[in-house]
Parts: structure tokens; C-alpha cells; sequence
């Protein structure tokens, strides 16, 4: 077990590209850290530097309080699951498994219990015999992760482990991955580009875009007080919406209607003429559905629907608005940046899904204007970032976490 | 697929069965017949004869071919062997290690492979003769791995570019060192692949007829197509026709059972299953 420290770390590739651009990250030793971005981010080639798969162009890389950089993989006592599981074919699982134990020329009997062990966590008894080839795909991650678990590393990395599972078993491996990591205590680096697996597997989540880091917080820090439209942009899902607004005093002219602003905000946007109100999809509300005691809380507009899309569970509605034609042109740079290419500025509501509304018709929207918050379209900051409050939700999360380590400590000792 | 198309598969496939057999048909056949027969125009023997193959093996032949056939054998299996064991650091080394030059030695190798043999050999003869090198095993031995590394470094560094790089940083990561990481992942996957260019190269040299009769004299080094050629009838009004095609079937032998017993092991698809499935 050990922590890993990373001072300002660079990665550039042959064309003088940094791939990874001064990057200064402390993982505590015990912490799940999720590496997230959209691809091209530079997080993979983060995670194969710490495991010494990727040179280091400049900066210190330090696990368990030793300089790393010149150490071969073998030499860092680190184990890794690979996108594509990387298993070896022609050996059985058992022999898979034991792999690295073999390399260090551990005694027959000790292999042999090890390797049962890891077995036995994950329940690959009746395949320890079979070939990789005659395994599925989420057995075959679990053979993965044996042969990851069987060495006492000092950290688990994992590279995007589960991109290649279908959905239903990806949801079953996450939740056996963070059974697992909470059980064993281990530092754990963890890459995705999927944002459902970075909210709920992280004890904090570094959210990376072209090199650089952009925020490193508790999952909640990340969705309550994001830094900028990027990180605002790429945690949640259906994504936040940006609206273009113009500032007249403590209130902002929206296309959907006026919302006023706390005092603390409006100082924060005094003085700026043009801004980007970000809403989540679920600040908003089909109006004849929220409680009267609620209602002076927000404001209410009316607008037509695109399109409504039922899920049983809960109802998303599209409504398309128009905006200035340099915030487009703005929102859709950062829409493909984010990987997803939205083609109309349309705002994503979350409504009630017992909620009446249909398409094209008109219909009224409440908005809780509570929570939203005010980017500057030049620069992208947040100007309405509560610090504290982000730092405080971080603390209660690394709080928790502690308390959940403890208590699965208790539980195995 | 109908029942239709399948008929015509089927009738293509004896067609062309028929007409990549027929010639081997027709010497095997050869190697049965008496010298009366051999002109007579006739596929099948009159008088079912091993005369030939006893000419051959035991006969007036026998000194002649039994040493040439020991020779082939050897300076083959030496040749391939080695031109395996280079190819293998070499096509590594290009699939995977990123060094200047590298799109010269491919394009060497392959320069090297569409080389006239028939233009080397005078040089090399004289060459040979020289350095003491004529007649020997190590002067075929030579020439014939300029004739097997390149199609074995090109066949085998496709088959290294299929093995996936995760396979080998897997590895060190588990902890093993470059060379652990070749011996005990690579080279248990490149298998097949090791055995499919073997094959190819045993063929290419075990064909070789200019070498072979250029750059040998004696029952020393004559590989087996050479020994063919200095075949003599019984007088000197006769053609050896019969020995030739009986010592033809000898030689091909081990070539069918070379296939037939690697054949399974280039068809098994070892990589199945490495990755994502």
C-alpha cells in the first residue's frame, strides 16, 4: 500500500505535443481516484506513466515515497487491468492468475493458496481450468482482475476496464470493483470516460481536458460547485444546459424568462454584460406539478417542446431556444470537446414523469433558480462557485470514506 | 448457402483437385513401371514393379541418392532452423521497437528475395572455392538462408504485429523483465506462426536446384534435386526416367508429412480469447 504523488508532469510525444501537461496530483494512500475525460485528455497516458509503460518527459512521479521515474514496470510493484484484459491465451486461468507469482518464483504451495484465494473473491473456482478463449467477457475481466489482486501491489490502475462489457454487466462489475477496493484498502487509479462509473466508484475524481487538470473533488464538489462549463458540461447526465443571458442588476434575462439572482451571485456576475446560466435538467419542473409552498422559489416560463422522451422512471423534455450566434458557436466547440456532438441549442428538462406535457405543444416550466450558476462565456470560469460549500461536501465524503475503510477493516480483521 | 452453389463448389473444388494431382498421379505411377513400360503412353503399369525404388535404395542409384538425400535433410533442417531463430529476433525487433532503418531491412529483405539466384551463383562458385567453402554443408547452408530469412522475417513480423502489445506489457507489469516477457508471452504466441514459416522456409530450400548443383561436387554436400539430375540409365541409349520419378516420390514424402503434421497447430488460432471477445 502506498500513496502516489505526481509533481508537475509532463508527457510530450515526438512532435512536441504535451499529451499531459504539468499535472500535479496527491493520491492518499487507500483512495479511489478516478481519472476522467473526454478521449484525447491524456488520461490513459497518465495512468501508463504511473505504471512506467509510458516515459516521463518531465516532473517526479513518487509512489509509497520513492522517485519512480527511472524504475522499470516490473520495479514498481504495481498491477494494472487493461482495457482489453490482456490475458495470456495459452495459459488456463490458474496459471493466468498465478502469472505474476511465477515470475517471482514463489514456492508451489504458495502460489496455490494465493491463487484460491483471488478465486475464491471472485469467484472463479469451476474456470480456474478453462482457457481465457472459453470464458465470457465479464468472467474474463474477473480473470483480469485476479491476476491484478493475487500480488500484494501497492496500487491497483485500472484502464477503462468495463468499456468493453455490455451495460447490464458493466453496472454488476462497478459495484464489485468498489466491493472489492473498499474490502482491500488499496490505492486505486482509475480511468474512465464514462461519467456514471466516475461519480459512483471515486473517492475523488480528477476531471482532465487536453493535459491539463481541470478539477480534483468529491464527485458531489463536482457536480454541486464545478470550476468551469467544461466540468460543469461533462458531470451529469443528461448534461448541464447553458443558457445565453444578459445581466440587468441582480436579475438575468434568460431565453426562458427572467431568473433572479442571491445577493452573493449577483456580486459575483456585477459587471459582466454577457454570461452563461447553467441549469441542471433537474431545476426544472413541469409548473402545474410543483408545490405551491415551492413555487416562489424559481420562476416560471412558457416555451414549446421538441420532443419528450418517457423512461418509466422519470420524463426528459427537449426545448429548443435561439441564442446569439458567437455563444452557438461557443457551446457547440465545447459540445464536441465533450465528445458529444449537439447539433441545435436546445435546453434538456427533467419533468415529472407523470407529467402531462407532449410535443409541440406550449407548456409552463418552473424553474428553481436555487442552484444554477453563472459562467463567464469568455473564459469559461464559474463565477458563482461557493468554495467553501465545495470543500465542505469533499470533507464529508473523505470523512465517510474513512468511516467505510474502518469499518471493512473491522470486518476482516 | 444453396444447395445450387454448393454442387458448384463441390464440382470446382475436383477440378481443381484433379488438376494439382494429376501430374503427382502420373510420376507415382511412372515410378511403378518397368523400363519397357515407360513409353507406353499408358497411366496405369502393365507389370507392377518396386525395381526403381530398389535402384535407388539399394541399387546402382543408391550411392548417388542415400547420401544426397542425408545431405538435403540436414543442411535443411539446419538452414531453417537458423533462418527461424534470426527471423524471430528480427521480425520482433520490427513489429515492435520503433528504430531508424527499419523500412530499409524490410525493404532489403524483400529486394533480397526477388534477387535472380541464377546471378549470384557464378560469383558465389568462385567465391566459394576460394574460402574452401565449396562442397561443404556450411557453403549451402549460407546461400540457402539468403533464400528463407527474407519470406521468414516478413511472415513473422506480420505474425508479431497481430499479437496485441498489452499481451507484453501485461507482462512487465506483472513483473517480468523484456527478455521473461518474449520468452513466456511472445514466443508461446507466435507459435504458430513459428511453425508456418518454418514449413515455408523447409520448402524453399528443400526446392533449391541451382544452388544446390552449382555449388557442390561430390556426395558431401548434393542435396537430392541435384542428385537427380546426374541420374544415369542403365546404358547410356536409356533414360532414367524410372529412377527419377521413383527418387521424386521419396523426396516428396517428407514434404506431405511436414503438412499434415503442422497443419493443425498453423490452423489453431492461438490468440483467441486474449482480448475482448
Amino acid at each position: 500500500m502506498a500513496s502516489i504523488e505526481m509533481r508537475n508532469i509532463v508527457k510530450k510525444y515526438g512532435d512536441g505535443f504535451p499529451a499531459v501537461n504539468d499535472v500535479s496530483l496527491d493520491i492518499a494512500d487507500g483512495e479511489f481516484m478516478i481519472l476522467v475525460g473526454p478521449s484525447g485528455c491524456g488520461k490513459s497516458t497518465l495512468l501508463r506513466m504511473i505504471v512506467g509503460l509510458e516515459d516521463i518527459t518531465s516532473g517526479d512521479m513518487v509512489i509509497g515515497g520513492t522517485r519512480v521515474n527511472d524504475k522499470a514496470p516490473r520495479d514498481r510493484n504495481l498491477s494494472m487491468v487493461f482495457q482489453n484484459y490482456a490475458l495470456y491465451p495459452h495459459l488456463s486461468v490458474y496459471e493466468n492468475i498465478a502469472f505474476p507469482l511465477r515470475l517471482q518464483n514463489a514456492p508451489d504451495d504458495e502460489v496455490r493458496k494465493r491463487v484460491t484465494e483471488a478465486a475464491d473473491v471472485l469467484e472463479l473456482h469451476e474456470h480456474l481450468d478453462r482457457k481465457p478463449a472459453n470464458l465470457s467477457g465479464g468472467q474474463r475481466q474477473r480473470v483480469a482482475m485476479g491476476r491484478a489482486i493475487v500480488r500484494a501491489a501497492d496500487a491497483f490502475l485500472f484502464d477503462e476496464p468495463l468499456s468493453n462489457l455490455d451495460a447490464k454487466l458493466r453496472g454488476q462489475m462497478r459495484t464489485e470493483i468498489a466491493r472489492l477496493q473498499r474490502r482491500l484498502g488499496i490505492t486505486t487509479v482509475y480511468v474512465t470516460h464514462d461519467q456514471t462509473e466516475a461519480m459512483t466508484l471515486g473517492d475523488r475524481v480528477c476531471v482532465l481536458r487536453k493535459g491539463l487538470i481541470q478539477q480534483v473533488a468529491s464527485p458531489r464538489e463536482l457536480y454541486e460547485q464545478p470550476v468551469n462549463l467544461f466540468v460543469a458540461g461533462f458531470i451529469g447526465s443528461p448534461p448541464m444546459n447553458f443558457l445565453p443571458a444578459t445581466v440587468s442588476g441582480s436579475s438575468l434575462e434568460t431565453p426562458f424568462g427572467t431568473i433572479e439572482l442571491d445577493e452573493r451571485r449577483a456580486k459575483a456576475v456585477e459587471g459582466k454584460e454577457l454570461v452563461l446560466v447553467g441549469i441542471r435538467p433537474e431545476y426544472f419542473e413541469d409548473a402545474s406539478l410543483v408545490d405551491e409552498a415551492k413555487r416562489p422559489l424559481g420562476s416560471v416560463f412558457t416555451a414549446r417542446v421538441d420532443v419528450t422522451e418517457w423512461l418509466g422512471d422519470s420524463q426528459y423534455a427537449y426545448i429548443p431556444y435561439d441564442a446569439p450566434e458567437d455563444v452557438t458557436l461557443q457551446l457547440k466547440e465545447l459540445s464536441r470537446e465533450l465528445d458529444s456532438d449537439q447539433l441545435r441549442t436546445q435546453a434538456i428538462v427533467s419533468i415529472d414523469a407523470t407529467s402531462r406535457i407532449r410535443e409541440g405543444r406550449e407548456a409552463e416550466f418552473w424553474l428553481d433558480s436555487r442552484k444554477v450558476h453563472v459562467f463567464d462565456p469568455e473564459t469559461g470560469d464559474n463565477l458563482t462557485r461557493d468554495a467553501d460549500a465545495g470543500a465542505e461536501l469533499t470533507r464529508m465524503a473523505a470523512q465517510d470514506r474513512v468511516e467505510q475503510v474502518e469499518q471493512a477493516r473491522q470486518k476482516a480483521g | 448457402m444453396s444447395t445450387r452453389e454448393r454442387n458448384w463448389w463441390i464440382v470446382a473444388g475436383i477440378g481443381i483437385i484433379l488438376y494439382a494431382l494429376f501430374p503427382i498421379a502420373w510420376i507415382v505411377s511412372l515410378s511403378f513401371k518397368a523400363p519397357a513400360d515407360i513409353a507406353n503412353g499408358q497411366f496405369l503399369p502393365t507389370v507392377f514393379t518396386w525395381e526403381n525404388y530398389s535402384l535407388i535404395l539399394t541399387g546402382d542409384a543408391s550411392e548417388l541418392f542415400l547420401p544426397a538425400l542425408l545431405n538435403s535433410f540436414g543442411i535443411c533442417l539446419i538452414a531453417t532452423f537458423l533462418s527461424c531463430l534470426l527471423a524471430m529476433f528480427a521480425a520482433y525487433a520490427i513489429a515492435r521497437l520503433d528504430f531508424p532503418g527499419k523500412k530499409i531491412i524490410l525493404s532489403t529483405a524483400l529486394a533480397v528475395a526477388i534477387f535472380p539466384v541464377i546471378s549470384i551463383v557464378t560469383p558465389l562458385f568462385n567465391l566459394w572455392r576460394q574460402i574452401g567453402l565449396y562442397d561443404t554443408w556450411p557453403g549451402l547452408i549460407i546461400p540457402y538462408l539468403s533464400l528463407t530469412l527474407p519470406i521468414s522475417i516478413w511472415t513473422m513480423s506480420a505474425f508479431f504485429r497481430e499479437i496485441p502489445w498489452e499481451m507484453e506489457q501485461a507482462a512487465q507489469v506483472d513483473g517480468a523483465t523484456t527478455w521473461q516477457a518474449f520468452r513466456k508471452v511472445i514466443v508461446p504466441l507466435a507459435a504458430p506462426g513459428v511453425f508456418t514459416t518454418a514449413i515455408i522456409a523447409f520448402f524453399l530450400a528443400w526446392n533449391d536446384f541451382v544452388y544446390g548443383i552449382s555449388l557442390t561436387s561430390t556426395g558431401a554436400a548434393r542435396p537430392v534435386p541435384a542428385a537427380l539430375g546426374l541420374f544415369s540409365g542403365a546404358s547410356q541409349f536409356e533414360d532414367p526416367t524410372g529412377a527419377i520419378a521413383a527418387a521424386a516420390v521419396v523426396v516428396t514424402i517428407p514434404v506431405i508429412i511436414l503438412v499434415l503434421f503442422f497443419q493443425r497447430r498453423i490452423v489453431a488460432g492461438l490468440t483467441n480469447g486474449a482480448v475482448k471477445g
